[in-house]
């Protein structure tokens, strides 16, 4: 009887453990529960006059973003999306956003939709330009330059002698270009389809067809890899951002591009790129902001911010070409 | 044996208040089974997790295009044939094989059979820290001595199969060597010993005795090691290249399916498109491939097993 109770007594304390035990576990979730609800609506971004909302190219999209990240602090806070220029316009000109991002010149079609909806005051900011760099290694002695229809000829996959506008199909041998060149494969190196770099290339020299590119490529979102590859022998080419391609005239070479317009190849430079002489692969890079926007301080000192030497550390960071102090100052005087 | 262990328990009873010996073996037989079945249901996990998204891929893409298209652009042309992905494979794997596999078997029987005790405390070492040699260090010396060579020698993409293929024999060497020696020293030394007596010259005995008498074991190694060449992914990812064209060039660019999932997955890849299913059904397609060759290892060790009591 005694050895009984004594069982029992075990088995009651140990029941007892496991009530607490589980009594614990549920206290722990609800808060860690309660705690994460609360962490989520504290910190997500609320929409208030605190707030801007841009949108727009994924190509500028790197500069506003990177901008953003330096400039947002608890008091202000500009949040960065991009769904294509295009896109990116028609949200602007709902009022859905407060600026927009843009890889070309707004359309008067799209000024014509902002004036219905009473978006006015639209206001153009340089914020950069982009120049891609087509580059060969430093041991390649027969190019001296490559028109963009044999640029497209390297690039393509399309094999049909009318490709590449009448030029021809896809060749991959460098003679095949030239018959003083050498009978060695082109061994290419280029950015992967995530890249905004990739949707230009496309756009510029594959007539904006995305399937017309080539996948027999190394593609690496890092340009470093790239410079290491088309640094590696004398048979490779690539393309990639000006100011990468420029710090790396130690191992590769850049070749000058002719547009077939009778102006001749010309080389990427901060001023050929700027003046818009280095076609098509060289183009300007905007912020469209409306006045109802621009009377707000935090977009006013967003944009200021943008300019400032910082702001244009940023701008070469993401491997695009900086403006010059008188360009920031033409783009200064349009802030209010 | 059991009887043994029930007198063992018996006794052992005896000494100890009942209750405290069975709760402390309840318990031990619990943590061991918790630590077997856990590695056990990771695998499950693994499994599930792949075929569930794999599956998905199979609905927007025909597994029979998969398994028999010899495009693979599932970026730009979003058309997904397996076959460049797989060749590549067959082909890097294969042709490590051919370099690691003699290597590592002439390694074992020397060390076996030939070697003086000094060498061998001295070669076994370093085999084994060859072993533990991470991968990212494997190609990072592909990159800096072989490739140079290849291109010098072979006239060689900078990036190229021939490289991975050198790189990733040397890696499974030891793997080959350990695993064979295994199997030769479970054979009795009667067997060698009975053939020498017989006039036969060390290497017969080792040709005609003891490797037929360990094959099942050396086979098994030499499978495995084959596995370990499918699913080598970093030496591939940063020496082989990314061309997909159905090449048998050596020299030239090429990736196996591990090499392109590692590639893709570090991109920029939105959950629920096709690229990011393919992913799975590649990982799957691997998944397969390398349970099948360790199912094989299994079967030709028991089909072949020679027992000695």
């Amino acid at each position: 009887m005694s050895v009984g109770e004594e069982q029992t007594s075990i088995q009651r304390g140990s029941r007892r453990g496991r009530i607490g035990g589980t009594m614990i576990a549920i206290i722990l979730v609800t808060v860690i529960a309660v705690s994460g609800v609360a962490a989520y609506y504290l910190f997500i971004p609320r929409a208030g006059p605190d707030l801007v909302r841009i949108d727009g190219s994924s190509t500028v999209f790197p500069i506003t973003s990177s901008w953003a990240e330096e400039f947002n602090n608890a008091n202000r806070q500009v949040t960065v999306a991009f769904s294509g220029t295009g896109g990116g316009f028609a949200k602007f000109c709902r009022g859905e956003t407060d600026m927009n991002d843009a890889s070309r010149p707004i359309k008067q079609s799209e000024l014509d939709l902002c004036t219905q909806n009473g978006i006015t005051g639209i206001t153009e900011f340089l914020v950069a330009y982009d120049g891609l760099s087509i580059v060969v290694n430093k041991d390649n002695t027969w190019v001296q330059n490559l028109t963009v229809s044999q640029l497209c000829r390297i690039w393509t996959s399309n094999t049909s002698a009318g490709a590449c506008g009448g030029a021809g199909g896809r060749v991959t041998a460098w003679n095949q270009l030239d018959a003083s060149w050498p009978a060695q494969s082109i061994e290419l190196y280029g950015p992967g389809t995530d890249s905004g770099t990739f949707d230009y290339f496309v756009e510029a020299i594959l007539g904006n067809v995305k399937a017309e590119h080539t996948d027999q490529y190394l593609a690496s979102e890092d340009d470093n890899q790239l410079v290491q590859g088309v640094a590696s022998n004398a048979y490779t080419l690539g393309y990639f951002g000006y100011a990468y391609a420029v710090e790396n005239t130690a191992t590769i070479r850049i070749v000058p591009i002719d547009n077939e317009d009778g102006r001749g190849a010309i080389m990427p430079t901060h001023d050929t790129i700027r003046d818009g002489s280095y076609k098509p692969l060289g183009r300007p890079l905007f912020i469209y902001a409306s006045a109802a926007s621009l009377a707000r301080q935090i977009v006013q000192d967003f944009l200021r911010f943008g300019y400032t030497t910082r702001g244009m550390q940023l701008v070469d960071a993401t491997g695009y070409v900086s403006l010059i102090d008188a360009e920031i100052q033409a783009q200064l005087v349009k802030i209010p | 044996m059991g009887r043994e262990t029930a007198r063992a328990r018996k006794v052992l009873a005896s000494l100890e208040p009942k209750w405290v010996w069975e709760r402390g073996e309840t318990l031990v037989r619990v943590v061991l089974f918790l630590a077997a079945a856990f590695a056990v249901l990771v695998t499950l996990a693994i499994f599930l997790a792949l075929i569930f998204d794999a599956v998905a891929f199979f609905e927007v893409v025909n597994p029979i295009d998969f398994y028999t298209g010899t495009v693979w652009s599932p970026d730009i042309r979003e058309v997904f044939g397996v076959l460049p992905l797989l060749a590549g494979t067959l082909i890097i794997a294969g042709g490590a094989c051919l370099i690691g596999i003699p290597l590592g078997l002439s390694a074992a029987i020397y060390l076996r059979e030939y070697a003086p005790a000094r060498v061998r405390e001295v070669v076994k070492p370093v085999l084994e820290v060859l072993a533990g040699i991470p991968t990212i260090v494997y190609g990072l010396f592909a990159l800096l001595a072989v490739a140079p060579l290849l291109r010098v020698w072979f006239g060689a993409s900078f990036f190229n199969g021939a490289n991975a293929i050198i790189v990733i024999g040397i890696l499974i060497i030891p793997l080959v060597s350990s695993l064979s020696e295994d199997a030769l020293t479970a054979v009795p030394v009667d067997l060698r010993d009975g053939a020498l007596a017989l006039g036969a010259t060390k290497l017969e005995a080792t040709t005609r005795v003891l490797l037929p008498a360990a094959l099942s074991g050396v086979g098994s190694s030499f499978i495995l090691a084959f596995s370990r060449a499918v699913g080598e992914t970093m030496i591939v990812l940063i020496v082989a290249g990314q061309n997909t064209d159905l090449t048998f060039n050596i020299f030239g660019q090429m990736t196996t399916l591990a090499g392109w999932a590692a590639k893709r997955t570090t991109g920029d890849v939105a959950v629920g498109e096709t690229v990011y299913l393919a992913l799975f059904a590649v990982g799957f397609t691997l998944f397969v491939v390398t349970l099948l060759l360790n199912l094989a290892s299994d079967a030709l060790r028991a089909r072949f097993r020679e027992a000695y009591e």
